[in-house]
C-alpha cells in the first residue's frame, strides 16, 4: 500500500498467481534497483561524506575536502536549532489545521455523498485540483490575495483585526497558512479512502446501543478511519517540513519564517556544501524517527 | 505536488464503489453542517486556482500583479516571453525522457514484486519505499552535492536522472495493484493455445497492465513536470518551467506564464473529468448486464 497503509486497502492477492522463484525476478529488478542505488542511497552516502568535510587547503569558496568534522554539526544545531524548531512547528500546525480542514470534508466526500457516485467523483476532482496549476504559481496567487494593498488584509484592517500598519505577507500566519493550502489533498485522500470504505452499520449498531452523534464519533468512526488520519498526518508533515517554498521570501515569507530547507537551499547555493549537508541529513534523521515507528507498526509488506 | 502526496494519488481508487450501499448516517443536520462547511473548504481552495486563470487574461504589460483588463494578448501569444517557451518546452522533454524510462524500470519491478519470490525482499521493498519518505529537499541536496562532489556539469541530463529516481516508486506501487489484480487463468489460457511465453507477455499480460501502466506514466509526468524542489539543485544552468517561475518571482511574472499554468490545469481536469465520466458509464453498463 502506497504509504498509506490504509487499513485492509491493499490489492486483493488472491487471485494473483503463487509466487515463484527464477532467474527472471532478478532481470527484472536489477536495472531499476541499480539505479536507485546509484541515484538515492549513493547521494545518501555522499550526502554524510559531504557533512564531515572540512575546507581545503587554499579556503578557497567551495572547496572542501574528506575529513571527520563534527563541528559541522555542532554548528548546525548552534546557529540553527531555533529555526529547526520552527521548521518543525510550523509543519506541525499546518498538519493540525490540514487535518481540522480534511475530516470533515473526507467525510462529506466519503459518507455524505455516498448514494451519489457521480457528485462523490467530482468533488474529488475539486479536492485533487490545485495539483494541476503549478505549484509556485498558485502559491504566488496567495501572495497576491494576502498582498498589502489587497481585499483580504484591508478588510481585516476595517475590522481592527489587524492594525492600521500590520501585514500578513511575511509573517508565520501566511507561510502556515500556505503549508497547510499547499498540502490539503494529501490529509484530504488518505482520510477519504478510510472513510469510504467504513461500513456505516457499525455506526447505526452504535445507534442501536443508544450511542449519541458525539459517542458515535469518538468511539466508532475515528477510530476505523485512524489508519487514514495515520497516514495523512505523515504525508503533510513530511513535505511541510522539508519546503523551502513557502517560506521565502520571495513568495510567502521573511527573513524571520526562515525554515530548514531554506537554510538548506542557501548555503548549498552559496557552496557552504558541509553545512548544508549536516542540515539536510539532521532534517532526514528528525523525520525519519516517525517513519521508521510507523513502518515498526505496519510491516514492510505493507509499505508500497 | 510533492512525491509524498503522489503516494495518495498513486493508490487512492477515486471511483467510488457503489456496492456497499448502507443507510447514510441518520444525524440530518449534522450532514448539512458537514455539507456547508466542505462547500467553503472546496471554494476557498479554488480561489488561487481562479486567481492564476483570471490572470492570464490580465493586459499586464511588465507586472502581473495589478488587474489592467481583460486581454487574449497573453494566450494568442505565448512566445512573446522567449524564456517562457522555452523552459515550457524544456520542462516537456524532461518529463516525457524521465517517465520513458521510470516507467519502464518501476513495470520491471512492480512485475518481480508480485509474481517472484527473490532473497533481500524486505530490502528491496525499504529501497522503494525510503525515496518517498524522504523530504524533496535532501533528496535534491544530495544528488546536487553528488554532482558537485563528482565535479560534472549539471543541466537537463541531471534533472531528468533526478525525476527518474523520484517516479521509479511511484509507479512501482501504481502498477503493482494492477500486476496483483490480473487473472492468471488468461495468461493460462494464452499457454493453452501454444502461446510461447514471449507471446503470452506481449499479447496478454502487458495489454491488460495497459492502464495501471497508463496512470502510472500519467502521474510521473505529473510530478516532474511540477517538481521544483528537486529540480533546483540539480539543475545548473538549465531552465524548466518551475524554475523559470521561481527566479522570474523576484521581478514580476510574465503573464505568458499563467497562460502556460492555466492551459496545462485546464487539459488536466478534462482528460480526468473525462476518464471519471467514462469510467462511470462503464459500470453502470457492467450492472446493467450483470
Amino acid at each position: 500500500m502506497a504509504f498509506g497503509a490504509f487499513a485492509n486497502t491493499g490489492p486483493d492477492l488472491s487471485a494473483a498467481a503463487p509466487r515463484r522463484r527464477s532467474y527472471i525476478a532478478l532481470i527484472l529488478l536489477l536495472p531499476g534497483v541499480v539505479y536507485l542505488l546509484a541515484t538515492f542511497v549513493a547521494p545518501l552516502i555522499s550526502l554524510v561524506l559531504t557533512s564531515f568535510k572540512e575546507p581545503g587547503g587554499d579556503f578557497e569558496v567551495g572547496e572542501y575536502v574528506y575529513a571527520f568534522r563534527w563541528e559541522n554539526y555542532a554548528e548546525a544545531i548552534g546557529r540553527f536549532g531555533e529555526i529547526f524548531l520552527r521548521t518543525f512547528g510550523y509543519s506541525a500546525l499546518a498538519t493540525i489545521f490540514a487535518l481540522l480542514i480534511s475530516y470533515p470534508l473526507a467525510y462529506f466526500i466519503g459518507v455524505t455523498l455516498r448514494r451519489f457516485p457521480l457528485w462523490q467523483s467530482l468533488t474529488l476532482i475539486l479536492v485533487i485540483a490545485p495539483f494541476f496549476i503549478s505549484f509556485l504559481l498558485r502559491t504566488l496567487a496567495l501572495k497576491a490575495i494576502f498582498a498589502d494593498e489587497g481585499a483580504v488584509v484591508g478588510a481585516l484592517q476595517a475590522v481592527g483585526i489587524l492594525g492600521p500598519d500590520e501585514y500578513l505577507n511575511g509573517t508565520a500566519f501566511t507561510v502556515i497558512f500556505g503549508l497547510t493550502y499547499n498540502y490539503i489533498p494529501f490529509m484530504t485522500l488518505p482520510i477519504y479512502a478510510s472513510l469510504e470504505r467504513l461500513d456505516l452499520r457499525f455506526v447505526e449498531a452504535g445507534g442501536d446501543l443508544y450511542a449519541g452523534p458525539a459517542q458515535r464519533f469518538w468511539r466508532i468512526i475515528l477510530p476505523l478511519s485512524l489508519p487514514g488520519v495515520v497516514s495523512g498526518m505523515l504525508l503533510t508533515f513530511i513535505p511541510a517540513s522539508g519546503d523551502y517554498v513557502n517560506a521565502s521570501k520571495e513568495f510567502l515569507g521573511s527573513t524571520s519564517t526562515v525554515m530548514a530547507g531554506n537554510v538548506i537551499n542557501e548555503l548549498f547555493f552559496q557552496s557552504f556544501y558541509p553545512l548544508s549537508a549536516a542540515v539536510s541529513i539532521l532534517l532526514m534523521v528528525a523525520i525519519l524517527i516517525p517513519v521508521v515507528a510507523y513502518v515498526a507498526k505496519s510491516g514492510s509488506e505493507d509499505l508500497l | 505536488m510533492s512525491t509524498q502526496g503522489a503516494a495518495v494519488l498513486a493508490e487512492a481508487e477515486l471511483a467510488p464503489r457503489p456496492e456497499k450501499r448502507a443507510r447514510s448516517g441518520r444525524g440530518g443536520a449534522g450532514n448539512w453542517v458537514v455539507g456547508i462547511y466542505s462547500v467553503i473548504a472546496l471554494l476557498i481552495m479554488l480561489v488561487p486556482i481562479g486567481y492564476t486563470i483570471v490572470f492570464s487574461f490580465n493586459d499586464s504589460r511588465r507586472s502581473n500583479i495589478v488587474w489592467r483588463g481583460f486581454t487574449l494578448d497573453n494566450w494568442l501569444n505565448v512566445c512573446d516571453d522567449p524564456r517562457v517557451c522555452e523552459s515550457f518546452s524544456n520542462s516537456i522533454l524532461v518529463g516525457v525522457s524521465a517517465t520513458l524510462v521510470a516507467t519502464v524500470l518501476g513495470t520491471m519491478i512492480a512485475i518481480a514484486i508480485v509474481r517472484y519470490t527473490f532473497r533481500l525482499r524486505t530490502l528491496v521493498t525499504v529501497l522503494l519505499f525510503l525515496p518517498m519518505a524522504t523530504p524533496e529537499v535532501v533528496l535534491g541536496s544530495g544528488l546536487g552535492s553528488q554532482f558537485v562532489n563528482m565535479g560534472v556539469e549539471r543541466g537537463l541530463w541531471s534533472i531528468i536522472v533526478a525525476h527518474i529516481m523520484f517516479c521509479i516508486s511511484f509507479v512501482v506501487v501504481t502498477v503493482r495493484a494492477r500486476v496483483a489484480s490480473l487473472d492468471p487463468s488468461l495468461e493460462e489460457a494464452g499457454r493453452d493455445l501454444y502461446a510461447s511465453p514471449a507471446q503470452v507477455f506481449w499479447r496478454v499480460t502487458l495489454p491488460l497492465l495497459m492502464p495501471g501502466i497508463a496512470a502510472a506514466a500519467l502521474l510521473c509526468f505529473a510530478l516532474s513536470f511540477d517538481d521544483f524542489i528537486i529540480t533546483n539543485f540539480v539543475s545548473g544552468n538549465a531552465e524548466t518551467f518551475p524554475k523559470f517561475v521561481y527566479v522570474a518571482a523576484a521581478r514580476g511574472i510574465p503573464a505568458q506564464a499563467n497562460v502556460i499554468a492555466s492551459a496545462v490545469f485546464i487539459l488536466a481536469i478534462v482528460i480526468v473529468v473525462v476518464a471519471q465520466l467514462s469510467a462511470g458509464a462503464r459500470r453502470r453498463r457492467l450492472a446493467k448486464s450483470s
